[in-house]
């Protein structure tokens, strides 16, 4: 077991864990931020994307002692309240069905449009096709980036 | 006037004070409101609530709460069905707020996601609860009003009294309301008079799924709660020999590692009980990534299972199941089901002289078709949270079946009913693995071991491995025709492991004046169960593709072809139980011909049509292919359903849209294999799933616009979207592909 400070949607938190343990455990069991869901635990669905200083990450496979400085993001860190122009491209398109890997599709998202402020559909496949929606929302999931790619 | 008496289980329509206890829910109701647009002013609740009946409470300021009953995994029943309980008690949307009822068997008749029948079950009942309640109100306004009943009117949650120029708002009168006898029938409106029914209204639960909220089972939490895991045989046709934990037990965190026995031995299965290890590990811990690292630290010993014979009680019905011995291949089943086809089978359905006829015919056509077991693979994994006190049991976690599991978890845990209390949470996905809930058992098994509160959760290993599988199918069609390229003779025989996978009654039956239906089957340790349109999602590709070779033999329109043929069907109708409406499928594809644009394709684009009856809806699509670097790439998807009165539109349409892509995906990529009983893919680094490059560019979705009562959706989609894509192949490459998956491992689409 080692202490360590997180950076996590703007606050410090202190948790005791083995080194080894992957951020999405630490998140989910640890600071009851359970946005962050649990696909694969192998970096193959997306479901447990977050941002680390702005990057997508899967953090089933990140190690908490990989963390260092870096500050994460979860989908509860988006924004207070359901703001973020993702958040209410994803309402206004009615994208979920279960909407069990919408969390990670959102981050996933988000890290696009901050690099890609207006990605072509190619550059969305491409940067999405990480993210496994098993109901099948994809063509809503595109349409609202470009949506909100437009705002 | 539209009167429906109140008989259906009119203890639904009493006051129920254990619905109403807001400890019983999970949390963020408040945020469930139906208000999910982004410009959203915060809704002010009521100060008192009054109870009108299991459905629904209105509270003194007008804002109604909505019990929504069934489970929901995304097919949207938390939205849908609260908005027929708005419809007829006449309610402003902007004032409901929608709460997931537990489960409650003795106020809700049918809390059970499954068989696409949700909103064709539940319709009556969802339009009386609101309809009693609207009767109320207007019986309380006009005792208080000493005016006539007739004369009281309602409009989006406002009482009006014309005459004498009166009105009041439903939360004024709804401590009166909910005071009076239940009316002996109620007056329901006219689907022309719809409102919010016929209106596409934002998913419910919409921003809580965005902003991360812990709404599924998985995020459950409870003060004290222990994490638990399973280790189950690797191999069906295994069981537990022994283990030794030692290792594991003194790992950090680890509070014990035990055997559990999900049955008693005398215990009688029924039809969701499926499960091929009921003998396992259990290993609980303080925390997920603790538990599975002892979970790797167990050295279990397996041995093979024997012989038995199961008798599985299906709702009364007693039948015996043959579970053999021995580790299976995917090899022996492919060389086994060659051999069966071949071998005489169980006669389903005949019809005039089948044999005499394909003598006579002057073209005989005959193709094969195969498909292999699908897992589920639903993104969240199964889990279930446990917390056994006594002889008192909670449970809370994602299940399409609680009725079912409570009575399994209520026998082996010697429990009365009564005492188990089960909260549905919202799951992540189901498409029918989640009816079997033999974790429900486990979850109370370790609760009551460790005597805590537990949550079990398997990992997507154990989720892939311990699969309740679309089962492996053949299907074998001959056809013959005359002189006159008409349809005189056709012969369907299929089988599968354990299930053959053919619908007698189905189309073309019923318009084909020789007929023959069989079926066969091999007995099989691997567990199979419900994926998403049972047997149908087999069927409908192979009789799909296979219609349109005969089509072509027969040098006729594949749309004409289907048209001649149901209107035989009508007009001199072959045989009786034939289970479709030939009207109704002639409808469906003649929208979907001028919708598609059928008659003039565009240059380049390859199309296949597709149409079929199941769940008691009509589906049918046009798919287009182009090739693109030599590679296919599903362009478009023009689909048409007739599912009767359509709730919500957009979210109906999108439940479609899923239907095809899950199709596409299992098309092209869906397959799992065996190897000495051992599943072959483990996880999604092998277990291909389709993904956002691979789903269609454009989907269209057009509803048949009627006012027939509302039929199924989840599932009607889904299986001819195989025999679509087979057809548009064809067409494309020349080969028309007869065994799914119809890419081979490391083919892209392109």
């Amino acid at each position: 077991m080692a202490i360590f400070n997180l950076k996590i949607n703007g606050n410090t938190q202190e948790v005791d864990v083995d080194p080894a343990t992957p951020v999405l455990w630490v998140l989910r069991d640890h600071l009851q931020l359970s946005g962050t869901k649990y696909g694969c635990g192998i970096g193959q669905c997306g479901a447990c994307t977050i941002h680390l200083d702005g990057v997508a990450m899967r953090s089933c496979s990140l190690p908490v002692s990989q963390v260092g400085d870096q500050a994460i993001t979860t989908i509860e860190g988006l924004s207070d309240d359901g703001s973020h122009p993702l958040q209410k491209a994803w309402v206004t398109h009615d994208v979920p069905q279960c909407g069990y890997c919408q969390a990670g599709q959102i981050m996933s998202a988000a890290a696009l449009l901050k690099n890609v402020p207006n990605p072509s559909d190619e550059e969305i496949e491409a940067s999405m096709n990480g993210n496994i929606c098993r109901c099948g929302t994809y063509l809503r999931i595109k349409a609202a980036i470009k949506t909100a790619a437009n705002s | 006037m539209n009167l429906i008496k109140t008989t259906y289980n009119r203890r639904s329509f009493l006051k129920n004070s254990v619905l109403t206890g807001g400890g019983m829910m999970l949390g963020f109701s408040w945020l469930a409101s139906c208000q999910t647009e982004a410009t959203e002013t915060a809704m002010t609740m009521p100060e008192e609530w009054f109870d009108i009946n299991a459905y629904l409470k209105i509270g003194d300021n007008g804002v109604v709460t909505i019990y929504s009953p069934n489970p929901e995994f995304g097919q949207n029943v938390m939205t849908s069905m609260p908005m027929i309980v708005a419809e007829e008690l006449d309610v402003d949307w902007k004032k409901v707020i929608v709460e997931q009822a537990p489960f409650n068997a003795k106020a809700y008749p049918r809390q059970f996601t499954g068989g696409s029948q949700g909103i064709r079950r539940s319709f009556d009942g969802l339009r009386m609860a609101g309809g009693a309640a609207r009767h109320l109100l207007r019986q309380a306004a006009s005792d208080m009003w000493q005016v006539p009943f007739e004369q009281v009117t309602t409009k989006e949650g406002v009482l009006y009294h014309k005459p004498s120029g009166k009105s009041i708002g439903y939360g004024e009168v709804a401590s009166a309301a909910a005071k009076l006898e239940v009316p002996e029938e109620v007056q329901l409106k006219e689907v022309k008079d719809y409102k919010i029914i016929g209106s596409s209204r934002k998913n419910v639960k919409g921003k809580d799924i965005v902003t991360g909220k812990p709404i599924f089972g998985i995020d459950y939490q409870q003060e004290g709660m222990l994490i638990a895991m399973i280790a189950h045989p690797p191999a069906f046709g295994l069981k537990l020999k022994s283990v030794d934990d030692s290792a594991a037990k003194v790992m950090p965190g680890i509070k014990d590692v035990f055997t559990i026995k999900t049955y008693k031995d005398d215990f009688e299965k029924n039809l969701f009980d499926t499960n091929a290890f009921p003998e396992m590990v259990a290993i609980v811990g303080e925390t997920t990534w603790q538990v599975m690292n002892a979970k790797k630290a167990l050295n279990i010993e397996w041995e093979p299972i024997e012989d038995k014979t199961e008798t599985l009680n299906i709702f009364g019905n007693k039948r015996p199941v043959h579970v053999p011995a021995g580790l299976e291949n995917t090899t022996d089943h492919i060389a086994m089901m060659k051999e069966a086809a071949a071998k005489p089978a169980e006669e389903l359905r005949k019809d005039g002289d089948p044999e005499t006829a394909f003598q006579n015919a002057a073209k005989v056509i005959e193709r094969t078709y195969s498909a292999p077991y699908l897992a589920h693979n639903c993104m969240e994994p199964m889990n279930f949270f446990a917390h056994v006190q006594g002889n008192k049991i909670k449970l809370a976690g994602p299940t399409q079946a609680p009725e079912f599991m409570e009575a399994t978890v209520a026998a082996r845990m010697d429990v009365p009913i009564e005492n188990i209390e089960i909260e549905l949470t919202r799951m992540g996905g189901g498409f029918g693995r989640r009816a079997y809930g033999h974790h429900m058992t486990e979850a109370a098994l370790i609760s009551q071991k460790v005597g805590a509160p537990v949550k079990l959760m398997y990992t997507r290993e154990d989720d892939m491995t311990f699969g309740i599988y679309r089962p492996t199918y053949t299907i074998t069609y001959r056809a013959g025709l005359d002189e006159n390229n008409n349809l005189i003779a056709f012969h369907v025989k299929g089988g599968g492991v354990p299930e053959h996978p053919v619908f007698a009654n189905r189309f073309p039956a019923g318009a084909v004046d020789n007929y023959l239906a069989e079926g066969w089957k091999i007995d099989s340790n691997i567990t199979i169960g419900a994926f998403r349109a049972p047997r149908s999602n087999f069927t409908a590709g192979a009789e799909q593709s296979f219609l349109d070779e005969v089509a072509e033999l027969a040098g006729k329109d594949p749309f004409d072809f289907r048209l001649e043929l149901l209107e035989k069907a009508k007009t001199q109708t072959v045989g009786r139980n034939n289970d479709y409406n030939p009207d109704r499928y002639k409808e469906v594809l003649k929208l979907l011909r001028e919708k598609s644009n059928w008659d003039q394709s565009p240059e380049g684009v390859h199309r296949g049509v597709s149409a079929y009856f199941c769940h008691n809806s009509y589906a049918a699509h046009v798919l287009d292919i182009r090739i693109d670097n030599g590679k296919p790439v599903v362009d478009k998807v023009c689909c048409v359903v007739d599912c009767g009165i359509v709730i919500n539109p957009d979210a109906a349409a999108n439940m479609a849209e899923g239907a095809i892509i899950d199709g596409i995906g299992n098309a092209f990529f869906g397959s799992m294999t065996f190897k000495d009983g051992q599943p072959q893919k483990k996880n999604f680094d092998t277990y291909r799933m389709i993904r956002m490059s691979e789903a269609p560019k454009n989907i269209e979705v057009h509803f048949v616009q009627n006012e027939k009562s509302p039929t199924g959706l989840g599932e009607p989609p889904f299986p001819p979207i195989f025999g679509a894509i087979a057809n548009a192949l064809y067409k494309a490459t020349g080969k028309r592909p007869y065994d799914q998956p119809f890419l081979s491992e490391g083919e892209m689409l392109g």
